[in-house]
């Protein structure tokens, strides 16, 4: 009985530095080019330490800070829209059966399929007609197509284990149609809200094809000026940007953990793709 | 205190070649308790989505004491379904879904914690009101579920399947529970079943519906001993189902003539009585000569499976009665004539 429980911790341990290797190590060297005045080959650590980087990349002169709300702005209002869109998406393929299902699903995650930049080039010419390129809604707008397909999966996961008889026995016990979506609906769907909704942030946040071609370089999103910065060789800088730029990533990890254990009806829709 | 009249309801579904429910008319006395008896599938949930406004029928009218609903949307008609999975919402306290109705009617806090109470304790359920439905039995959650619906006073009540997820001594516990509020606060109520006896121990009267159609509309002992035809008397597990003639007060069949009670229908029909009706002995009216061809041991009731030439006629009688008697013994039986009842149609 003591040898297996043994083999089993040994195993979490492994695995748990493999994963720290993977995801956490290649950070470090990010971290400590942004305190780092010079740091040359063969040296293990940089030979002088500073805060230039950090007081560039917060200044007005850097442009960071004005596009970290740009970013957030973009990721927010794509994330809203694909709430709006995906929850009704979710609930037509997770509940109803109707001619066309299998069509219509595999339309919803041919975005995920096609390389971005295909789809981009194809809606370029429309967004030019339409006067959306160069501007904030148009990336918002483009932003959708990536981000659509996960909260419309994930929804359509909730809603495949929802009984939408509740809702019935809301209407009969007096509530009223908005009543019932906010009292019965919501509280039902929302792990599959945030969990989605998480998703299509983070899609959203680290999109930078998609960002270039419909913003045309006038919006400028934190991965655009990260790129700038890596390809002018200006390391110290690039790392000081890049632990910016991956902060919500982190945040929104430890925030949604819970949410995202196997057993949650949210990731469910993900077992169909 | 509310009339409820069903016109000529119909509801054909999209695509299906037969109407769900076809043409039902029934007219529901105030206060009273119907059931809605039929097999699975017979229409009869159908109807009461309709009186609850989650589906629109195809034609007829819907009235409550004259006025039509039928335009009124489900939270105004003033009905409360009570669906047959209790559908307690998972994520709210008992307590808050009982007050649920009250909270969407904008009533104040405290009086909704005060109406709560009352209605937990009116449900025998008095100190549950913090738990989770989760951690509710059964037979508990479907009280809470009547406490919710009972709460916000329904004009009408519907109650689908009401005793049907409930093991036998909790069903008798749960009619009296109902019939006790139901009589007590004079909701008219109506429930739908696919088990005759539910609708028989449970309701005022009852409404059986097969294939679509309104069969028979009638008090329950109605339906044992005087069903409307074959079909009804073999719903209510009618055994003895004889063809012949009546004529002049009596009934030329398999049995012989046998003297029938004033008022019965003349001419070729069919003779149906309960097995319970039948009698051991000598009578000297409808005593008929029956060989036994089975006994059966039921408990506090014996059946005996009786052959009279070719005829078989089933009996059910009280076991003190039948001692000594076996299978290949010729016995009498005597027919009570104001135990037969003829219907129409032949064999």
């Amino acid at each position: 009985m003591n040898n297996p429980s043994r083999l089993s911790r040994s195993m979490l341990v492994l695995s748990g530095a493999v994963l720290i290797i993977w995801l956490i190590l290649p950070l470090v060297p990010m971290l400590i080019w942004s305190f780092a005045r010079g740091w040359r080959f063969p040296d293990l650590l940089p030979q002088q330490w500073s805060l230039q980087a950090w007081e560039y990349a917060l200044s007005d002169r850097s442009g960071v800070i004005e596009s970290l709300g740009v970013t957030v702005v973009i990721a927010a209002l794509a994330t809203a829209l694909s709430i709006l869109v995906g929850v009704p998406a979710g609930r037509a393929l997770g509940l109803y059966k109707f001619r066309g299902k299998g069509l219509v699903e595999l339309m919803i995650l041919a975005p995920v399929i096609v390389p971005g930049i295909a789809v981009a080039l194809g809606l370029h010419s429309v967004f030019i007609q339409l006067g959306l390129t160069n501007t904030l809604a148009g990336v918002v707008l483009v932003h959708l197509v990536p981000t659509l397909p996960y909260m419309t999966l994930v929804m359509a996961g909730i809603f495949a284990n929802y009984d939408p008889a509740y809702e019935s026995q809301a209407r009969s016990l007096g509530a009223n149609a908005f009543q019932t979506f906010w009292h019965v609906t919501l509280p039902a769907i929302m792990p599959g809200i945030i969990v989605g909704g998480l998703f299509a942030f983070l899609v959203s946040w680290s999109q930078y094809v998609l960002t270039l071609l419909i913003g045309g370089g006038r919006v400028i999103t934190l991965p655009l000026l990260l790129f700038n910065f890596a390809s002018a060789g200006r390391n110290d800088i690039t790392g000081a940007i890049g632990i910016i730029y991956i902060l919500p990533g982190i945040l929104i990890l430890l925030f949604t953990a819970r949410h995202l254990s196997g057993s949650n009806g949210a990731v469910g829709g993900f077992g169909r793709v | 205190m509310t009339r409820v009249l069903l016109s000529a309801l119909t509801k054909t579904y999209p695509g299906a070649p037969a109407p769900a429910l076809d043409r039902l008319t029934l007219d529901v006395p105030s206060g009273e308790l119907t059931a809605l008896l039929g097999p699975s599938g017979c229409g009869k949930t159908t109807t009461m989505k309709m009186i609850a406004g989650l589906l629109e029928p195809t034609s007829g009218d819907i009235t409550f004491d004259g006025r039509s609903i039928l335009r009124e949307k489900p939270e105004n008609r003033g009905v409360v379904m009570v669906f047959q999975n209790y559908l307690l919402f998972p994520y709210m306290s008992v307590a808050d879904n009982v007050g649920f109705g009250l909270r969407m009617r904008k009533v104040p806090k405290d009086q909704i914690a005060a109406r709560v109470a009352e209605m937990l304790a009116l449900v025998k359920l008095p100190d549950l009101g913090r738990r989770r439905p989760s951690e509710l039995s059964g037979g508990q959650q479907q009280r809470v579920a009547l406490a919710r619906a009972l709460i916000v006073q329904p004009k009408v009540l519907l109650l689908d399947e009401p005793l049907s997820n409930l093991d036998a001594h909790l069903r008798i516990e749960m009619r009296d529970l109902i019939r006790g509020i139901q009589k007590d606060l004079g909701i008219t109520t109506i429930f739908v079943t696919h088990d005759q006896e539910e609708a028989v121990v449970l309701a005022d009267r009852v409404a059986l519906i097969l294939n679509g159609r309104l069969r028979q509309y009638d008090v329950p002992d109605a339906f044992y001993r005087r069903p409307a035809d074959a079909e009804v008397a073999a719903f209510f597990g009618g055994k003895n189902v004889l063809p012949g003639v009546s004529a002049n007060g009596t009934f030329d069949g398999p049995l012989g003539r046998l003297t029938l009670p004033q008022g019965a229908l003349t001419g070729p029909g069919l003779l149906t009585f309960r097995p319970e009706a039948v009698r051991i002995g000598f009578a000297h009216v409808n005593a008929v000569q029956a060989r036994v061809a089975e006994r059966l041991y039921l408990g506090t009731q014996t059946r005996l499976r009786l052959t009279v030439g070719d005829t078989a006629v089933d009996a059910v009688l009280s076991p003190d009665l039948v001692e000594g008697i076996g299978p290949g013994d010729e016995i009498t039986i005597n027919l009570p004539p104001g135990s037969l009842w003829v219907m129409e149609g032949k064999r």
